[in-house]
């Protein structure tokens, strides 16, 4: 665990509230590739004595897949613990066919792999990796888009490197889109500033004459994953009756 | 029977309906009542405020309101049963075949009767499947792969066992195999709703179709790959059709990726009753029109021709209806 600054006392309990919901917001689900705070999982954040830290969240549904539940679960963890001031983390899901189980595994800090023992049958770096490269090729689309509707033909795209992208002038959301696409990059191969900046989930160059095909790929896993959200989202507000009282906004300091 | 604004009659077949018992009464444990009430979120969710069940109707209905919904309040013309069995979840199952067989018993016109077998069963389930054929003479199957039996939980078609069930079920004739891919739990470390099991076997099975129902949501992208590359895959509509009223804007861009990559052709109109009604989803349906902005994205319309394979020819090709003696036969029962 990290080692507690000398001037963590005087931050003030807002301040470090505001700090633990921001560390979530980088949180995503891997499937959906948003994060677990946009998406309303985390029902509750709340402090403890010297730096202790109680994060609650829920799923959309009893049976969501427990890998992924646990995979978001650890990633909490991980980007809450590496907050200075913080001594211990508790992650507990509620309501979840496996609740129970994750919640122990959490409470241990067990690997995924202990956690379920013999049904695991394995880790998780494989369906990480899927996800992350699915996660790569939707940011990857919404860069290119954006660039194509610039004026940048598939050849200069194709050769474009990853110096050039950062070098270039964009708007807000052009910038958004590359800080997105470039945090996912290296899904795909190893970052040197003279790589090329557009490459397959395989690290290959992109063909300019294959330019609209790679754009359909990339379009349906984008179709797919905000299918996948708009119905995860629905249904978390169905399971949890969402209107006017949803307690997350008295707890939560900034949206 | 949709009747179109120029009076064109549209044959509806229902290709995904249940009859099932998810009340208290029949709940063996949680898992049970979590299934049900999961169920009825979809159904809550995705409805029209209208439309909406009181939850005791929505865990247990009787035939004759299922009838009505679906042929007299509702456009079908046709049904297909597909069970569901859950019997480690329900006493005496959630929506057995032979539950489903009263229904068809009673109206034998209007249901088209599946089947379903699991290959943890081994030899006692192949002889169930013959017992189902005999019995029933089914042509089609609903294959649930991540159901739970007892410490399994899940199996992938292709897997040995799995072969042993498919090849029995092309000899049999048993042609039809529907199976789920969508809201599932299991296996653990791997992802739960990977479709490349249906890619194995629909290369091995070529006189079999495998309908993937819920048109692998939450993995169309990868379903549309597969799909696209295999003659004898088909996409079942269940869970995608109902954003039409919700959100038109999600089923727009789901239903252009599947007339693109999957065609017309090899799409099937579902209602999944009782999570949603024929009657408001074939109306929306026939009166959707797809946005400009994504028919110039992926360059397929969806024209009335597309709209009446979905609703209807589709499914009797599959299922060898002969469309126009069916109607006949229809309106002689009426």
């Amino acid at each position: 665990m990290p080692t507690q600054p000398a001037s963590a006392g005087a931050m003030s309990h807002a301040s470090r509230l505001a700090e633990v919901w921001d560390s979530l917001s980088r949180v995503t689900d891997p499937e959906l590739d948003r994060s677990v705070t946009e998406m309303k999982f985390v029902s509750a954040v709340t402090l403890g004595e010297d730096g202790r830290v109680g994060i609650r969240f829920r799923l959309p549904t009893y049976w969501c897949a427990p890998n992924f539940a646990f995979m978001m679960a650890d990633d909490m963890r991980a980007a809450v613990a590496a907050l200075p001031w913080v001594s211990a983390v508790s992650v507990v899901l509620d309501e979840h066919m496996y609740a129970e189980t994750i919640n122990r595994g959490m409470a241990q800090g067990c690997s995924f792999a202990d956690t379920f023992g013999e049904e695991a049958d394995g880790n998780l770096d494989d369906v990480r990796r899927i996800f992350l490269l699915k996660a790569f090729q939707r940011r990857q689309e919404a860069m290119l888009l954006h660039l194509r509707d610039l004026g940048f033909a598939p050849d200069a795209l194709a050769r474009m490197t990853l110096s050039e992208l950062d070098a270039l002038t964009l708007d807000e959301a052009g910038a958004l889109a590359r800080t997105r696409y470039l945090e996912r990059r290296d899904a795909a191969g190893p970052l040197a500033a003279d790589a090329l900046a557009f490459v397959t989930t395989e690290g290959q160059p992109l063909a300019p004459a294959d330019f609209a095909a790679h754009l359909k790929r990339l379009r349906s896993v984008r179709v797919n994953a905000e299918f996948n959200g708009a119905l995860c989202s629905g249904l978390l507000a169905a399971r949890y009756e969402f209107d006017t009282t949803t307690p997350l906004k008295s707890q939560r300091p900034h949206s | 029977m949709f009747r179109t604004k120029t009076g064109e009659e549209i044959f509806v077949i229902d290709g995904h309906t249940h009859f099932w018992d998810g009340s208290p009464a029949n709940q063996k444990n949680i898992h049970g009542k979590q299934f049900i009430d999961c169920f009825f979120a979809y159904h809550t969710n995705l409805s029209p405020p209208e439309e909406r069940w009181p939850k005791e109707k929505f865990e247990k209905y009787d035939a004759r309101t299922m009838y009505d919904d679906l042929f007299v309040r509702g456009y079908d013309d046709m049904a297909i049963l597909q069970p569901t069995y859950l019997t480690d979840f329900y006493k005496s199952g959630f929506n057995t075949t032979e539950r489903n067989a009263e229904l068809k018993k009673t109206h034998p016109d209007r249901f088209i009767l599946n089947g379903a077998f699991d290959p943890r069963d081994g030899t006692k389930g192949l002889e169930h499947m013959h017992e189902l054929k005999e019995k029933y003479n089914i042509t089609g199957a609903k294959l649930y792969t991540a159901e739970w039996r007892g410490e399994s939980k899940g199996y992938k078609l292709s897997d040995k066992e799995s072969y042993r069930f498919l090849e029995e079920a092309q000899k049999l004739g048993i042609r039809n195999i529907h199976v789920h891919k969508g809201p599932t739990i299991i296996p653990l470390n791997r992802d739960a709703f990977d479709v490349a099991d249906v890619d194995d076997v629909a290369t091995s099975f070529q006189d079999l179709n495998f309908i993937v129902e819920h048109c692998g949501l939450p993995r169309l992208d990868d379903f549309c790959w597969i799909a696209t590359q295999e003659t004898n895959v088909y996409a079942g509509l269940a869970v995608a059709l109902p954003f039409i009223h919700t959100r038109p804007g999600y089923f727009a861009h789901v239903i252009s990726e599947l007339l693109f990559w999957v065609g017309e052709d090899k799409i099937l109109y579902g209602s999944d009753y009782g999570i949603w009604t024929p009657k408001w989803i074939v109306d929306r349906f026939m009166a959707f029109e797809l946005p400009d902005d994504v028919v110039k994205e992926t360059g397929v319309p969806l024209t009335m021709q597309a709209k009446k394979k979905i609703l209807g020819l589709n499914a009797a090709r599959l299922y060898g209806i002969d469309v126009d003696a069916q109607k006949a036969k229809l309106k002689r029962a009426a």
